[in-house]
């Protein structure tokens, strides 16, 4: 087998790469939270001010049960766009699949700004959708709810994270054996009990993984808030991003970044496991 | 395990559908794939509680045929039958016929039980009823222990018993089994015809079964379907098609044959230097003659009408209970199958009875 030189010498790259960029930012990252901030200078005493700080002023609370709301229904809406969009593909699109396929990854090589700033233009007042509403005469003036509101901020992640809750369905769709499909059919179960039955429980591990991308990546989101959000739909990561920026407050800001990324470990060993127990 | 004995059932058979109680009728089916003519106009009757095979190699389009009777491919013309109802028009989860899959495909995520209990829920049969039905079930193919495991934990065999029962469970009038037992060993397979015979015998329900192994075909059907490119050839007992082959093409997929390119005159076949008495008009015939037909003129006393014949022995290959012979008759390549005795070589006469070389047409022309 192979020389323990050369084990060492593969597996270096990889250990360093995850110490380096991974490990030691972490630690950095703990450390800051329990540390405070004085007169502009960060001063290296440890205490637990910062996360007292959090849970007792109620705007960080709000602003974290606002960033869990919209991940929560970001996630919701991927799924109920990409489920139907998964299943059509996997079962029912015969030779468009590959063309449909295309279509849906191709948007995932455009720029995440680009597409924030497309839909700037599509809801602002004088965007798209208004000017099209008030020449069809729905409207009168300007609706000004479309842009600057967490409906915004929903309908962007919404439109950005579907295909990364695509993807993980449709490969868990098309690795369903197609007989099985037919063995149900034949033990008289109709095509919606064999949805159901057959077909729902075995896509469970690609839906749970895609669910689970579009949640942590839409709580994680600052984008989104600044660019269609406006104030009423600040989330988590702009404040942390503001207390490191503007607000120079790395400790408190850490300190939120060590309770979010806890909220995420969390919930990815959850669905770790529920994932491999319904595996087959 | 008991071995089957076909030809008193298959005689059975064959008086049921003389007395129009078929089962399954399939009229005139042809079906086409992309301009492939995959099946041309099959029509065949199977009988209540017969045990029907389609045998053919890959391609002859018995899967097809199955897949149509099964409701999973639609046929482009023609049309199935089942007891006074037409099956073709109605999906698969209508039709009261069942299927054992050549993989299998049990549901992974459910329990062996979970599994043969799934037709009984989804056509909503009693939940008081389910539990014994599916017992009953799990006990016909000896699979009781396993009832709580899931597929992923079975072996080939054991699911291939778990696929059975969960078609039985629903008592359809008709079994279809896809090459059920292609994948198992050669040993399993065995056992496993025999158990899957008896058990038809047992429930009385119609088996139609779907092969590319003409020895497993002998061995289950009453009645064997031979296809070739998607046209019926022959279908008759495994008795009869292998005593009398009406085709150059069933004689030799079925068994091994000699085919003598004959001419006759005035009631005398002639091949070569062979000739025998047949009862056919004058012009080319083929005849098929199988091995065990020819013996040695010495040993052939009791034969009906002998032809005897001179060949040179080529090849003698020892094969435990019988020998397998090359001859040469004056060019005529024969084979033949004698029971075993010392080496033979050099010039030998040889016999066979002129009512064992059985007249068989060519198959007819694709199209």
């Amino acid at each position: 087998m192979y020389s323990r030189a050369y084990k060492f010498v593969v597996s270096l790259p990889p250990l360093l790469w995850v110490a380096i960029f991974l490990l030691v930012p972490y630690a950095l990252m703990l450390a800051h939270s329990f540390w405070l901030v004085r007169e502009g200078v960060i001063i290296h005493h440890w205490n637990l001010q910062n996360y007292s700080k959090l849970f007792h002023n109620p705007v960080y609370v709000e602003v974290l049960f606002r960033s869990v709301r919209i991940a929560v229904t970001v996630t919701f809406l991927s799924l109920l766009l990409g489920y139907p969009l998964a299943y059509y593909m996997s079962f029912h699109a015969g030779p468009r699949k590959d063309i449909l396929y295309q279509l849906v990854i191709i948007p995932l090589w455009v720029s995440y700004l680009v597409r924030g700033y497309a839909w700037k233009t599509i809801l602002g007042s004088e965007g798209v959708l208004n000017g099209f509403l008030q020449y069809l005469h729905i409207t009168k003036e300007p609706v000004s709810f479309l842009l600057y509101s967490p409906f915004a901020v929903v309908l962007m992640l919404t439109h950005i994270y579907t295909p990364f809750v695509f993807l993980p369905l449709y490969a868990s769709l098309e690795h369903i054996p197609r007989n099985l499909v037919e063995a149900s059919h034949d033990l008289g179960a109709s095509p919606c009990t064999t949805f159901l039955r057959v077909i729902l429980p075995l896509s469970l591990p690609g839906l749970l993984a895609g669910a689970t991308f579009a949640f942590v990546l839409s709580l994680g989101d600052f984008l989104a808030p600044i660019l269609v959000g406006g104030p009423s739909s600040i989330m988590i990561a702009n404040i942390v991003q503001s207390l490191f920026g503007t607000a120079y407050d790395w400790p408190l800001g850490a300190a939120i970044s060590v309770c979010i990324l806890l909220l995420t470990v969390t919930l990815l060993y959850l669905t770790e496991r529920l994932e491999k127990r319904w595996s087959f | 395990m008991t071995l089957p004995t076909s030809s008193a059932s298959a005689n059975a058979a064959e008086e049921t559908i003389s007395a129009g109680t078929a089962l399954l009728e399939v009229r005139e089916v042809a079906k086409q794939f992309f301009g492939h003519q995959v099946l041309k106009n099959i029509s065949l009757q199977v009988a209540a509680g017969e045990f029907l095979t389609l045998l053919g190699e890959s391609g002859s389009g018995k899967t097809t045929l199955l897949r149509i009777i099964a409701g999973f491919e639609q046929p482009t013309s023609g049309q199935v039958w089942m007891s006074g109802i037409r099956l073709d028009v109605l999906p698969p989860y209508q039709r009261r016929v069942n299927t054992v899959f050549q993989s299998y495909a049990l549901f992974p995520h459910l329990s062996v039980k979970e599994n043969v209990a799934y037709g009984l829920r989804v056509t909503k049969v009693a939940e008081s009823e389910i539990p014994a039905r599916v017992a009953d079930a799990l006990r016909m193919v000896k699979m009781e222990e396993f009832a709580d495991r899931r597929p992923g934990k079975l072996s080939g065999g054991q699911q291939q018993r778990v696929a059975l029962a969960r078609a039985l469970v629903n008592r359809p009038k008709l079994l279809l089994l896809d090459e059920p037992l292609s994948a198992l060993d050669a040993n399993l397979r065995k056992q496993m015809q025999g158990e899957l015979k008896s058990l038809q015998r047992d429930l009385g329900i119609t088996f139609l079964f779907v092969t590319h192994d003409q020895d497993e075909a002998m061995a289950l059907s009453d009645r064997i379907a031979l296809l070739k490119d998607g046209a019926l050839e022959q279908i008759a007992s495994p008795r009869e098609i292998y005593e009398r082959p009406a085709t150059v093409y069933t004689a030799q997929f079925i068994g091994q044959t000699n085919i003598l390119h004959a001419e006759i005159r005035n009631g005398v076949a002639t091949s070569g230097s062979l000739c025998w008495p047949v009862a056919l008009r004058n012009g080319h015939a083929l005849f098929s003659l199988r091995p065990e037909a020819i013996r040695l003129a010495a040993e052939s006393a009791t034969m009906p009408n002998p032809v005897t014949f001179h060949a040179r022995v080529i090849q003698q290959i020892f094969s435990g209970a019988s020998e397998q012979l090359e001859l040469d008759c004056d060019g005529l390549r024969l084979r033949a199958m004698i029971y075993s005795r010392s080496p033979l070589s050099g010039e030998q006469e040889f016999a066979f009875s002129s009512a064992d070389a059985i007249p068989v047409r060519n198959s007819k022309e694709p199209g």
